[in-house]
């Protein structure tokens, strides 16, 4: 089922690169100065939308030099980047105001699951 | 305190750095300390416009908008550094005559004053808006806000130190082959900036990656040492780079060096 979802996409992108209609999606919280969930999955071979919402009051500035990504998403707000398509693996990212505030990008790999 | 200082000094650095090496640059070039103060003054502007608009949270600024403005501002220092690199190409060899014998002027062409501007505005503005972003954050955060903030301060004298050390160093290199150091200099950051707006536009969706992390070296250099963020500054390390971002930096290198090959050449012709 991932397969197909993932091929899906993929058939997407190559029609349209800016708005896919079937890319994978998925959203990144951050509650009380912690990222959830820390390990965020995404799947391989298709590029992924994160949504990135701040439920917090404080600015965050969401980071990553393994993805090379820098937004800043400002209190009670959200945003979104792509990432990918990525190799299987992990990737980290950080809050740049705030470094004790991790987490980690998974990547699985597109079959055998 | 300590982790206050250290990120402003992180958000200070790369303009600090990038503020030395045109200051290094345009040295000869007369009034030039103005159009920089100018352009520092205004990127303080901007960056205090754009911290606004970003805690506005207007959907639209917050999302692709933040990573757009960060795109094009970026590009457009390039395209001023690529200026003032062809007119250094062009004027670079008189200019050096002439810092020996202070005082003169050069007389020819149009100089690349409103670069030198631009590129200052650029780099506070752009590190200067998260840095006022991030302080608000801290300042807003309670009882620990007055000693955070003066971390803070640290932060920025330290990160402004680092770039005057930066400029006195580039100011004890020999005059005949000074402004070949700057120009090399110039032509590394636009090619790393050039491939850091291509990050931004791959980040919304609008340029494809073509391929992530062809390589990873960050197992030998990490992006988050401090060596690592100051080659990432000075040459645009990147430990894990995109192939659009390869292509940008390969593509922005070589036209430049194209360019002030050209202009160069053109300029010894006519005067054999």
């Amino acid at each position: 089922m991932r397969l197909l979802i993932s091929l899906l996409a993929g058939a997407a992108l190559l029609n349209n690169p800016v708005l896919a209609a079937g890319e994978p999606e998925t959203t990144l919280v951050i509650d009380h100065q912690k990222f959830s969930p820390a390990q965020l999955y995404i799947p391989a071979a298709s590029r992924t939308k994160i949504i990135i919402r701040n439920q917090d009051a404080v600015p965050v500035e969401f980071e990553s030099y393994d993805l090379s990504r820098e937004i800043v998403v400002p209190g009670h707000s959200e945003t979104s980047i792509y990432v990918g398509p990525l190799e299987p693996g992990s990737y980290q990212f950080f809050n740049d105001f705030d470094h004790d505030m991790q987490g980690t990008v998974i990547v699985k790999p597109a079959r055998g699951n | 305190m300590l982790a206050t200082a250290v990120i402003m000094f992180r958000e200070v650095l790369e303009a600090s750095l990038i503020i030395a090496i045109v200051l290094g640059a345009s040295r000869g070039i007369e009034n030039r300390g103005r159009w920089v103060a100018s352009g520092a003054a205004l990127g303080l502007l901007g960056a205090a416009v754009v911290a606004m608009l970003a805690n506005v949270a207007s959907s639209e600024f917050s999302g692709n908008g933040q990573a757009l403005l960060n795109a094009a501002i970026l590009l457009g220092a390039v395209i001023m550094l690529t200026w003032h690199n062809v007119w250094m190409s062009a004027h670079g060899k008189q200019l050096s005559t002439e810092v020996k014998a202070v005082g003169a002027d050069v007389e020819s062409g149009q100089r690349p004053m409103a670069a030198l501007l631009i590129i200052t505005l650029v780099a506070v503005m752009r590190e200067g808006s998260e840095a006022v972003l991030f302080l608000w954050a801290i300042a807003t955060g309670g009882e620990q806000g007055t000693r955070m903030l003066m971390g803070g301060a640290g932060g920025v004298a330290a990160g402004i130190l680092v770039g005057m050390l930066l400029y006195l160093g580039l100011l004890r290199i020999p005059t005949r082959h000074f402004f070949s150091v700057t120009s090399w200099l110039i032509l590394f950051l636009a090619a790393g900036l050039a491939a850091q707006a291509a990050g931004f536009l791959n980040q919304v969706g609008l340029l494809p990656a073509l391929g992530n992390g062809i390589w990873n070296t960050s197992g030998i250099l990490s992006q988050n040492s401090l060596f690592g963020q100051f080659l990432h500054v000075l040459i645009g390390y990147i430990a894990r780079p995109s192939g659009i971002q390869i292509l940008f930096y390969v593509g922005t290198l070589m036209s430049i060096f194209l360019l002030m090959r050209t202009y160069g050449s053109n300029r010894r012709n006519t005067r054999r």
